[in-house]
């Protein structure tokens, strides 16, 4: 457990270190700046958009992030050390996740209050907004690791890894929105959406490492 | 029989043999599946035409059965990868290979026809309906498939890696088809995206099935002689 949380502490170090953190913000915000020239500056409009587009542009977000989870430790070697640790290569990578979403996807979340402000978005639903991305985001770290384990061996490879995680994006995306939609409108409630998010959640973390690990070895032997 | 599937699968996992064999089957499966989709296209010109859709009805027996092939084309690549991956059989990275772009080709032929049949019958070239969204993404499922093979330079490793995609898309498919059906019903239930289908009447049936045969002995076609090409390639590769 010490070990995995020192890999963990490591991640986020070096995410910090290398400035990473502070550039995929920056992504976000600009991608949210770029929204109302593409779609006017109707603040009724941009209210009504809001939650979809804060989880598109989150999402894009995230996918922009992904080669920088396993590219530099596959190059430099830092992986095939990984495996040799007493420690199961897929709780490593677990942990090289958690890391991930802590140092990247973590201040992404917390930067939406302040994007969806932009796109005058209904203060009442930021926090239920926050909530379910808690939820949900784990999952596409994970799907995305997929992705990025798969690809990991191609140099430039973050194309590619955002065309395969992609398609499996979906699911969240649509749960995501839909939990939005029942926080807007009266009556619905937002708890079945949550509970599908956190499951979809929970299953990734579970199973995604095992399949990242088989992705790894492959490129490694 | 099962002894015996193992005796066959063993016998032909030597690519030389299994060349031989290809060789053998080659014309007569092509020269079988020209004439079937021959005589699948006469049996559509005689079919009438819908009393509601007029002739673009006969857009159907192209579109259906090519999705029908997008879904088999994406099954047959994940049995061949687990086949190669888990009984190591080396016949199936390049059976799952070769079969990639020609169920991505079935899969854009089902959207074009669909888009090109919708026009006429929903007044659009699109709709969000759930099973147009998850064939599109079936699409790009496919697309990362093929992009994965092509962008690793090293073939076992290329082969490895797009088995396991094959494998990890196969489980994510039904689940992006139920979020997806979920999702269009919340958001258009009953509009443009039901057609009431009426049960298939069977001079539409009959022509269908067998067009549903042509296309399946097409697909056959196409990635057998997709499999020599690539046995073909590999041998060049180790002589140079």
């Amino acid at each position: 457990m010490n070990l995995f949380m020192t890999l963990c502490a490591a991640h986020i170090k070096l995410s910090w270190r290398g400035g990473q953190t502070v550039l995929a913000v920056s992504f976000l915000f600009i991608a949210v700046t770029l929204l109302p020239f593409g779609l006017g500056p109707e603040l009724k409009l941009l209210r009504a958009l809001a939650p979809g587009l804060l989880w598109v542009v989150l999402a894009i977000s995230l996918l922009t992030t992904l080669d920088k989870l396993f590219q530099a430790d596959f190059e430099d070697g830092t992986l095939d050390r990984l495996r040799l640790l007493p420690l199961a290569f897929e709780a490593a990578l677990l942990a090289k996740l958690s890391g991930h979403f802590l140092a990247l996807v973590l201040p992404l979340i917390l930067s939406v209050p302040l994007a969806g402000l932009l796109l005058n978005i209904d203060g009442a639903y930021l926090p239920l907004l926050l909530v379910a991305m808690l939820c949900g985001a784990p999952a596409l770290v994970m799907l995305g690791g997929i992705g990025a384990g798969l690809a990991v061996s191609v140099r430039r490879g973050g194309l590619l890894t955002v065309l395969i995680a992609m398609p499996f994006y979906v699911p969240v995306l649509i749960f995501g929105a839909a939990a939005s939609q029942a926080a807007l409108s009266d009556g619905a409630s937002i708890w079945p959406y949550l509970g599908i998010l956190a499951a979809l959640s929970a299953a990734t973390i579970l199973l995604a490492p095992f399949a990242i690990a088989a992705a790894l070895r492959a490129a490694q032997d | 029989m099962l002894k015996a599937l193992e005796n066959i699968s063993a016998v032909y996992a030597n690519p030389t043999r299994f060349m031989a064999l290809a060789t053998k089957l080659h014309a007569p499966l092509w020269g079988l599946a020209a004439l079937w989709l021959a005589y699948g296209l006469y049996r559509i010109a005689y079919v009438p035409d819908d009393y509601q859709q007029g002739a673009t009805v006969k857009i159907m027996f192209v579109h259906v059965p090519a999705a029908w092939m997008a879904l088999f084309g994406y099954s047959f690549i994940f049995v061949a990868s687990v086949t190669a991956l888990v009984f190591r059989h080396p016949l199936g990275h390049v059976a799952a290979r070769a079969a990639a772009p020609v169920g991505a080709v079935f899969t854009l032929i089902a959207l074009v026809t669909g888009s090109l049949w919708g026009q006429p019958m929903w007044g659009t070239w699109w709709v969000w309906d759930a099973r147009l969204t998850s064939v599109l993404v079936l699409f790009f499922i496919y697309l990362g498939y093929i992009a994965l093979w092509q962008a690793i330079d090293e073939p076992t490793r290329a082969a490895r890696a797009a088995a396991l995609l094959a494998i990890v898309g196969f489980i994510n498919v039904p689940i992006v088809k139920f979020s997806v059906d979920w999702w269009n019903t919340l958001h258009q239930p009953a509009s443009v995206s039901r057609l009431a289908r009426p049960a298939l009447h069977a001079d539409f049936l009959y022509p269908l099935l067998i067009m549903g045969v042509g296309f399946f002995l097409l697909f056959l076609a196409l990635t057998l002689t997709r499999m020599q090409m690539e046995i073909l390639r590999q041998k060049l590769r180790r002589r140079s």
